[in-house]
């Protein structure tokens, strides 16, 4: 079902292409990367990292968006895991303060999963009583201040460099690896795209889907949970309210971006990847060429509305009304 | 009688909350059972209420508007403009925001109608798009100092002990009483419930689906240009940053108000309590003095899931006493 997309991407592809390529037209150093330090630096660096949380948040949140799901809490959760480590970093080791974080990164997944598969609440309901309260817990956590720390070992996970990279990217690499060999070297991205095809017929066909909800759900925590640290370490510290503040959209973006269907099927994790990056690209494109960040906005609305004219089921069959009619009554309902 | 009771639990229930929430805030600070309280309560909220209105009707037909913060964003800086740069008398400028906005939700209307697109991401889109415009046109705090401003933030119904009911809590119950007529005693009001319960039922009864679909979205906007309007009467400035987050309260309001998320069953009452119950946490902190404003967030997050879990424990009820007659006959 509205599966208009090539599965190699050509068109996100060819668009981040554009945007870099426009981002050098604007600033013709922004292909010049440089060594300095047994790091690299440079725009297009500079893209991969600031890209790096709402690329991190897109990866779970895309397994999602596939089973017919939403995660609108990733930001709350953000915030609340980088609360968790910004005040544990100065006293805790740097194990203890990672797996405090993602352990509340997994509670809060589990939360999710818990009311959208048992308790049976639609997704973007169920998550967003998380998304109002979980400010509210980050800022409880870090008592309403902006909690700084020193700690030289997390503050490696924000701005320091592996073989070259930032942190932040490697992070991500590993991580869309590891979800890469999860969900596509098992069977599991198979019953998920089945899930989100059909639920029922799933269940009826013996998948878990329940398990898997959850499963999903908790994945999606983990990577917020990441992504929060991520910020965190860059900055030093932990800003309760505005860590990860409408990151959620972003990602939901960058997913819808990747050609990941909203009515849930067949998802690509590398290209909600990539459409985090095409995001990003934008934004620094904007910066770059000397607009006021306030288009930035309103050029990601055009940017949303095109996506998703571009992948409306009606484009291409707006005569065949009684086509239209059959696919209303098959699609069971595309509204949220 | 009775059925007609049970239909109400909802609202029951968040009238109960309501009023055991304001008995116990009584019992603790003997100077919250006035009607000054009450009136502060009715003028802080005037603009959410407002929004939650249209936001109910969104939500009985099934969909969601997630822009209404955003509107209300470019409201408040478009009349602070328009006011004091472009010198257009502000009764002109009232109307032709809200023929804008009007604009605006015909347009998210028809997207999502016509090409069939999840009213989720095309509100969002809006969201992006009206916070952006708000910000293209400016991002300082302006105020404004129109005469007609301060003569209606000076207009009020004044009671004894320094209550006041001001003009933006008359526009809001206004629009309250409004939108329970149109809800629940027109024709419109009743499409709108037969959108929620299937679409396809409803487009196969003869109703013009399409229609409602953009007038439900014409409404939520102008609702919330109102709002915006309300808002920079209450605050007499405009600001792009203003009402961030209003889409949040205004879906929980509905929620707490005991309106289905999944559409087809809801009270514009409901919502009304439902934002009230958010302004009593507000004021308790408020009074308290002590407790911080995260708190209010937590327990809004609290109430939500309290009320979600009723609806669906309430849900799963009605389903098992419906399927056991059916299972009585083989």
């Amino acid at each position: 079902m509205a599966m208009r997309f090539p599965r190699l991407g050509t068109s996100q592809l060819l668009a981040l292409g554009v945007i870099l390529l426009a981002n050098w037209m604007v600033s013709p150093q922004f292909f010049d990367i440089r060594v300095q330090d047994g790091r690299l630096f440079g725009s297009l660096i500079d893209v991969l990292n600031r890209g790096a949380p709402v690329a991190l948040l897109s990866i779970g949140m895309v397994l999602v968006i596939a089973m017919r799901g939403i995660d609108l809490s990733v930001g709350a959760v953000m915030a609340i895991c980088g609360a968790i480590a910004a005040s544990l970093a100065d006293s805790h080791a740097l194990p203890v303060v990672l797996a405090a974080a993602l352990g509340a990164g997994l509670l809060c997944g589990l939360w999710n999963g818990f009311l959208v598969a048992v308790l049976g609440i639609q997704p973007i309901v169920a998550t967003l009583i998380l998304m109002v309260a979980g400010r509210g817990i980050a800022q409880l956590i870090t008592e309403g201040r902006i909690v700084t720390f020193t700690s030289p070992q997390l503050a490696f996970l924000g701005g320091g460099s592996v073989l070259g990279l930032p942190t932040p990217v490697v992070l991500t690499l590993g991580m869309m690896a590891l979800t890469l060999l999860v969900v596509r070297g098992t069977a599991l991205g198979l019953m998920i795209e089945a899930t989100g095809g059909n639920p029922r017929a799933s269940a009826l066909a013996g998948i878990g889907t329940k398990l898997i909800t959850v499963a999903v759900y908790v994945w999606s925590g983990l990577c917020a949970a990441l992504a929060g640290i991520v910020a965190s370490a860059d900055i030093l510290g932990a800003d309760a309210n505005n860590a990860g503040l409408w990151l959620e959209l972003d990602a939901i973006l960058a997913v819808v971006i990747g050609g990941t269907s909203l009515f849930g099927g067949r998802f690509s994790i590398l290209l909600a990847v990539v459409g985090a990056l095409i995001i990003q690209a934008m934004n620094t494109g904007i910066l770059l060429s000397g607009f006021p960040p306030e288009t930035n906005l309103v050029v990601k609305a055009v940017v949303v509305l095109a996506v998703l004219l571009a992948q409306s089921p009606r484009l291409g069959g707006a005569l065949a009304g009684l086509g239209v009619l059959f696919s209303r009554a098959t699609s069971g309902g595309p509204r949220r | 009688m009775i059925r007609s009771l049970g239909r109400l639990t909802p609202v029951l229930a968040t009238a109960a909350v309501f009023l055991a929430g304001f008995v116990v805030c009584s019992l603790i600070y003997p100077n919250f059972a006035s009607l000054r309280v009450v009136m502060n309560l009715l003028t802080d909220n005037a603009f959410l209420v407002i929004v939650a209105v249209g936001m109910t009707f969104v939500i009985i037909s099934g969909g969601i508007d997630l822009s209404v913060g955003s509107v209300i964003g470019f409201t408040t800086v478009f009349l602070a403009l328009a006011i004091e740069r472009w010198g257009i008398p502000p009764l002109a400028a009232f109307v032709l925001i809200l023929v804008l906005c009007a604009l605006f939700g015909a347009c998210m209307g028809a997207i999502i109608q016509y090409f069939e697109l999840p009213a989720f991401i095309v509100t969002l889109a809006g969201m992006f798009l009206a916070r952006g415009a708000s910000f293209l046109l400016s991002t300082e705090s302006l105020p404004i100092t129109a005469d007609l401003y301060a003569h209606l933030s000076d207009h009020a119904l004044r009671f004894e002990g320094g209550a006041r009911l001001t003009v933006p809590a008359m526009i809001m119950i206004a629009v309250v009483l409004a939108g329970m007529v149109l809800l629940h005693l027109t024709r419109f009001g009743a499409n709108v419930y037969a959108l929620g319960g299937s679409r396809t039922a409803t487009g196969l009864m003869g109703i013009n689906v399409a229609r409602t679909t953009v007038l439900i979205y014409t409404l939520s906007s102008v609702l919330a240009g109102l709002a915006g309007i309300v808002f920079s009467l209450y605050t007499s400035s405009g600001y792009s940053l203003s009402a961030v987050g209003v889409e949040l309260d205004a879906i929980a309001a509905v929620v707490i108000g005991g309106t289905l998320l999944s559409g087809g069953y809801g009270f514009i009452f409901g919502s009304f309590l439902g934002v009230m119950i958010q302004g009593l946490i507000q004021t308790y902190i408020s009074f308290d003095g002590m407790l911080s404003s995260w708190w209010a967030k937590i327990a809004t997050g609290l109430l939500l899931f309290a009320f979600i879990a009723f609806q669906q424990l309430t849900l799963h009820l009605a389903r098992r006493s419906r399927r056991a007659p059916a299972g009585a006959h083989p």
